[in-house]
């Protein structure tokens, strides 16, 4: 009982001393709002290092910082030849991807961050596709992964920025990451990992809220909570626009 | 000018939008059709995800025929009684159709499913209509001989006879019922007003006058594509006001300028004009399909 109690102790003892190093970071905005003119938009994050002590004498500091959109399950499919046509065959459902992902780095990811780090913290884009059951007859399920991250990364969905993250004398970052107009609503987070010696010390989580507002938060909600009222609103006004240059036009030409 | 939209999520130009629903809309008021095999895949090309792009189209749809049926009551070119029987079976085949669409959707060969039946019809009018219109023209070209009587056909002898005064026809309701039917099928999977297979149906199948198809068409395709936006914005929630505002204003315009330039051109000239465009359509669907794709994936909502 005594033994228990003293390795709770030392366990409460060990969580509450703070890391080395601590980050304490920043955004430019904590909301994103999408209005009818949205055409993508840029988040600066920045921030800096805090010490209780002279830096460690370890490898050279790294700055990770990701954000990443709401995750969702996808269908992938893939096309192959049937009698003479491209057609759907192979399908595989994807648990989790997410619907953005951005990535900005001291360098390259692979080198400052041990695939270990990675899979435990789910930095790389690879490590967050979470894929669990294909169907048996698909023998080669990453290349569905693998269409996902190729398919939005062209999209402009999922973004790499190498080396993007500018690190001064150890203690300031700062790096901006673009948002494309494609941009969907949602929980999106910011992370920003401080690394030595390809081992996450920190980590800090602050969360940004996309949403639509104005005009185009009328429109979605009408659309999802009262469909036919939206319906025949939609109705109505394609045949009033229809009625009003009908009669434009027949004035024109009396 | 970039215009976020709503329901679809993406950003589009919106000069683009006015432009391209004006460009069909001149085609849709030239030859009475709704535009709607133009467009969708002009949609799809431009990035809007497939299921807004068919249901949005309904809804412009709506618009441009509205539009272009006006010009024609006052013209007095619409049979309403045969608009009405097409009706008929085209809420049928509509509602059939908002079903078949959720159905193949799930199984993910709608696209495959919609290009299959572009392809399929698109190549079999088109060149019966070239072909028609050629023979048309070399006749009238030679004054002396008489156009040949139309026969009368398996259409002639079937039950419940009907008079369409206006078309000046007395035939069987079944097929203008069942070319309704297909047509309202088409026109909830395909996201368009079917008039492209309706006005040949109605002059070669039907044997009615070039001169009031194209208003009847329109009479008919606004009632299927109101019906079919209706069912789309309440199953599926894919209806994009903003994109169909956009495209609508443009469509209506470009319906009534083409109602003009139709009215001024022979009525041979504008079948074969139409011909060639379908198949034009048809060729780049078809070699779509054949030849390999740069993306062998896609990606689609999991989840259901």
């Amino acid at each position: 009982m005594r033994r228990l109690l003293l390795s709770l102790a030392l366990l409460a003892a060990a969580t509450t001393q703070a890391p080395a190093e601590e980050v304490v970071a920043g955004l430019s905005q904590n909301r994103v709002s999408i209005t009818a003119n949205f055409d993508g938009s840029e988040i600066m994050i920045f921030g800096a290092v805090k010490r209780t002590a002279p830096p460690p004498d370890a490898g050279p500091l790294e700055v990770v910082v990701k954000i990443t959109g709401p995750l969702t399950p996808v269908v992938v499919r893939r096309k192959e030849r049937v009698l003479g046509v491209w057609a759907n065959t192979a399908a595989v459902e994807v648990d989790a991807a997410p619907s953005f992902y951005a990535v900005a780095t001291t360098g390259p990811l692979r080198e400052i961050l041990s695939d270990t780090e990675d899979l435990r913290h789910r930095i790389s884009i690879e490590r967050m596709i979470r894929s669990v059951g294909a169907p048996m007859d698909i023998t080669d399920s990453q290349a569905f992964s693998e269409a996902i991250v190729r398919i939005r990364a062209d999209k402009g969905l999922y973004r790499t920025y190498e080396g993007a993250v500018e690190l001064t004398e150890e203690t300031l970052f700062r790096t901006a990451i673009g948002l494309p107009a494609n941009l969907v609503e949602g929980d999106y987070t910011a992370r920003i990992f401080l690394i030595r010696d390809r081992g996450v010390v920190d980590m800090r989580s602050v969360s940004i809220e996309v949403s639509k507002v104005g005009l185009e938060r009328w429109i979605y909600d009408l659309a999802h909570q009262r469909p036919l009222a939206y319906g025949m609103l939609s109705l109505v006004i394609a045949i009033a626009a229809g009625w009003i240059a009908s009669a434009v036009f027949g004035r024109f030409r009396t | 000018m970039q215009i976020y939209l709503p329901i679809a999520e993406v950003s589009v130009n919106a000069f683009l939008l006015l432009g391209l629903g004006g460009l069909v809309g001149i085609l849709s008021g030239m030859f009475g059709v709704g535009g709607g095999f133009l467009m969708t895949p002009l949609l799809f090309f431009i990035g809007i995800p497939p299921a807004v792009a068919v249901a949005t189209e309904a809804n412009q749809i709506v618009a441009s025929s509205f539009s272009g049926v006006l010009a024609h009551l006052r013209r007095k070119t619409v049979d309403l009684k045969m608009g009405s029987v097409l009706l008929v079976g085209g809420l049928v085949g509509a509602a059939a159709g908002v079903q078949l669409f959720a159905m193949l959707k799930a199984m993910g060969q709608v696209e495959l499913l919609v290009k299959l039946c572009y392809v399929a019809f698109l190549g079999i009018i088109g060149t019966l209509m070239f072909t028609e219109s050629l023979r048309a023209i070399t006749r009238s070209r030679k004054p002396g001989a008489k156009p040949t009587r139309r026969q009368h056909s398996w259409v002639h002898k079937l039950p419940l006879k009907m008079k369409f005064r206006t078309s000046g026809l007395y035939i069987s309701a079944i097929p203008p019922v069942l070319v309704g039917a297909s047509v309202g099928v088409l026109a909830a999977i395909m996201g368009v007003g079917g008039g492209f297979i309706m006005v040949p149906a109605m002059i070669y199948l039907l044997g009615m006058p070039t001169k009031v198809v194209v208003g009847t068409s329109l009479f008919q395709i606004i009632f299927v594509t109101a019906f079919t936006t209706l069912m789309h914005a309440t199953t599926n929630y894919t209806v994009d006001m903003a994109l169909a505002v956009l495209l609508l204003v443009g469509g209506v315009i470009g319906a009534q300028i083409g109602t003009r330039i139709g009215v001024k051109m022979k009525a041979e000239q504008l079948r074969i004009l139409l011909a060639l465009l379908v198949l034009a359509v048809c060729l780049k669907l078809g070699l779509d399909l054949l030849l390999r794709p740069d993306e062998l994936y896609s990606l689609g909502n999991g989840g259901h």
